[in-house]
């Protein structure tokens, strides 16, 4: 008798151990999120807060039907790409060339993260400070290189407003995958490279047959992880551009939030919110199925 | 060795000092501009070097807007979510690692999956929620929120901090007669307090600088350091001095922090990368 209350006991610890912090995420992640669906199936109004209809899949239909929700999207498409590709690729140079010794390497590896500990909204204060048209240092620059003819409004034209922004987020989030793919170059045995030495490999072989596949783990996890946050995030482009000029750097959170807030219309932007989690999720089966696979 | 000198400069040194230049530049320039003139900063053409230092932009901050305040705020929203965060994780933490239960691997998916959900699909009903409970702009609104969405990294830390403790401690300890809960808090905890520390600061860091949370559930009674620097650009003219002053004040906490736990952080984050 005894014992057997000593193994419900041992089976319950962990549970009980997990509750609050259970319990915390249910209350405000769990049943807000399937608040957020629930809503997404009715009209629900900032105006009329006590009128809520039924209306099914019509606020779906209605965000699938506007071109305003299809060109959020392909401007999603090209900040996700463009913020996490460029961020990768100078992280992993970074981290490759951190990889190397030299004598002021661990200075380097302490400040080259220094962009990822700034709060989002001081970034997107200081890069607009820095793309101002009249003010802004980078017009400065550009033109006493000669590599601009005429100072460019950078952030209030819509041929370059989107370029802008991701430069901001390539500058926040490229220490992220430099300081994780530079722990991965360092977990990968110095064996692996003298052997591939031996072989007669040279420098891009070693890379593509000894680096590459020692870093996939890593890569994978890492990309995952902030194409998730890059694809979710908006404060950045709240703070530059509101979205605009016009709609050219509306992301499709940013419409959602925007139709929700601004709009007043709490059923259509839940919509756009389920649409978008729905986007991920599909990203993430995509990963999960993959890498069960290999 | 001259030639492999040589390489080296060219080949890695000049590379990695490009690099720093684009990682410092912006946080130079805001941290300079801070200490410029108002009137310097808005004459064209500009010029890159500064006439003139100044503290008047750091002393406008404080003498003339709210700044002192919202830092208060920002400091008390970011302790209380460390403490709670904290509560939070680390029994969660030692439940993952140190029990085989069923359900265990599946739990900790669902806890990572929390980060997944845009907090454009949370953001909605947690105001609706708030003001119901009557919470809307105060503390315990933004410790809860803050918490809550640093919860799924700072579990998925704690576990593989604890999860590099031998589990043969524990076994020691019950040996000499301590019960779980001894041997937690005689054993586990102190050989775990700088992992403790590095999700702290962690949990510090992404509250101090979170604005989303901050501007929806809050932002009148109770405004942090974010929302009132994005607040400064609304009101008529942006004055560039007064917002890098407030950029330099807010940043230098979080970047001495970061700096200071940046080893355990990377090292806690990648060992779970790594094995994942």
């Amino acid at each position: 008798m005894a014992a057997r209350r000593a193994a419900t006991l041992r089976a319950a610890t962990p549970w009980a151990l997990l509750a609050p912090a259970l319990l915390v995420t249910s209350v405000l992640v769990m049943i807000p999120a399937i608040e957020t669906v629930w809503m997404s199936l009715h009209k629900v109004s900032l105006f009329r807060p006590h009128v809520r209809p039924f209306v099914a899949l019509a606020n779906y239909a209605h965000a699938l039907a506007d071109p305003v929700f299809w060109a959020s999207l392909a401007t999603s498409l090209v900040w996700v790409v463009g913020a996490v590709g460029l961020q990768f690729l100078l992280g992993l140079a970074t981290a490759l060339l951190l990889n190397r010794s030299f004598a002021w390497r661990g200075v380097a590896r302490a400040l080259v993260v220094i962009p990822w500990a700034l709060p989002s909204v001081i970034i997107g204060l200081v890069w607009t400070w820095m793309l101002d048209f009249n003010l802004g240092v980078l017009n400065v620059i550009g033109l006493r290189l000669g590599l601009l003819s005429h100072a460019v409004p950078w952030l209030a034209q819509p041929g370059t407003a989107l370029a802008a922004v991701i430069l901001a987020v390539v500058w926040q989030g490229f220490p992220f995958f430099a300081v994780t793919l530079l722990a991965g170059l360092q977990a990968i045995s110095a064996d692996l490279y003298e052997a591939a030495a031996l072989d007669g490999a040279g420098g891009w072989a070693r890379f593509r047959h000894v680096t590459l596949p020692g870093l996939a783990g890593v890569i994978a996890t890492s990309l995952l992880l902030r194409t998730i946050w890059v694809a979710n995030s908006l404060d950045l482009i709240l703070v530059m551009t509101g979205g605009g000029p016009g709609t050219a750097t509306q992301t499709l959170p940013l419409h959602a939030f925007l139709t929700a807030w601004s709009g007043g219309d709490y059923g259509q932007g839940s919509a756009l919110a389920v649409i978008l989690t729905l986007l991920l999720l599909g990203v993430v089966v995509t990963y999960l199925v993959r890498s069960r696979a290999e | 060795m001259k030639p492999r000198r040589i390489t080296r400069l060219l080949g890695t040194e000049l590379p990695v000092a490009a690099i720093l230049v684009f990682a410092l530049f912006p946080w130079i320039w805001m941290v300079l501009s801070s200490f410029r003139p108002e009137a310097e900063l808005t004459r064209t053409p500009i010029t890159l070097l500064p006439q003139s230092l100044t503290l008047a932009n750091h002393i406008a901050l404080l003498a003339r807007t709210s700044f002192l305040q919202n830092l208060r705020d920002s400091l008390v929203v970011a302790t209380g979510a460390v403490l709670l965060g904290l509560a939070l994780s680390l029994p969660a933490a030692y439940a993952f690692s140190r029990f085989r239960f069923r359900g265990r691997q599946a739990l900790r998916v669902q806890f990572l999956a929390i980060n997944m959900f845009p907090v454009v699909v949370l953001i909605l009903p947690l105001f609706i929620l708030m003001r119901q409970l009557g919470l809307l702009d105060t503390y315990v609104a933004l410790i809860a929120g803050h918490a809550t969405f640093t919860l799924p990294f700072a579990i998925w830390l704690m576990t593989s901090y604890l999860e590099a403790i031998p589990v043969e401690l524990d076994q020691a300890a019950a040996i000499d007669g301590a019960t779980r809960a001894q041997a937690m808090r005689l054993v586990i905890l102190p050989l775990t307090l700088p992992g403790l520390v590095a999700v702290g600061i962690y949990i510090f860091i992404s509250s101090w600088n979170e604005y989303l949370f901050a501007l929806m559930l809050a932002g009148q009674r109770v405004r942090t350091v974010t929302v009132a620097l994005q607040m400064f650009i609304g009101e008529n003219q942006i004055q560039w001095g007064l917002l890098m002053a407030g950029g330099t004040v807010v940043a230098l906490p979080a970047t001495l922090l970061f700096l200071a736990a940046q080893k355990r952080l990377v090292g806690g984050l990648t060992g779970g990368a790594v094995k994942g």
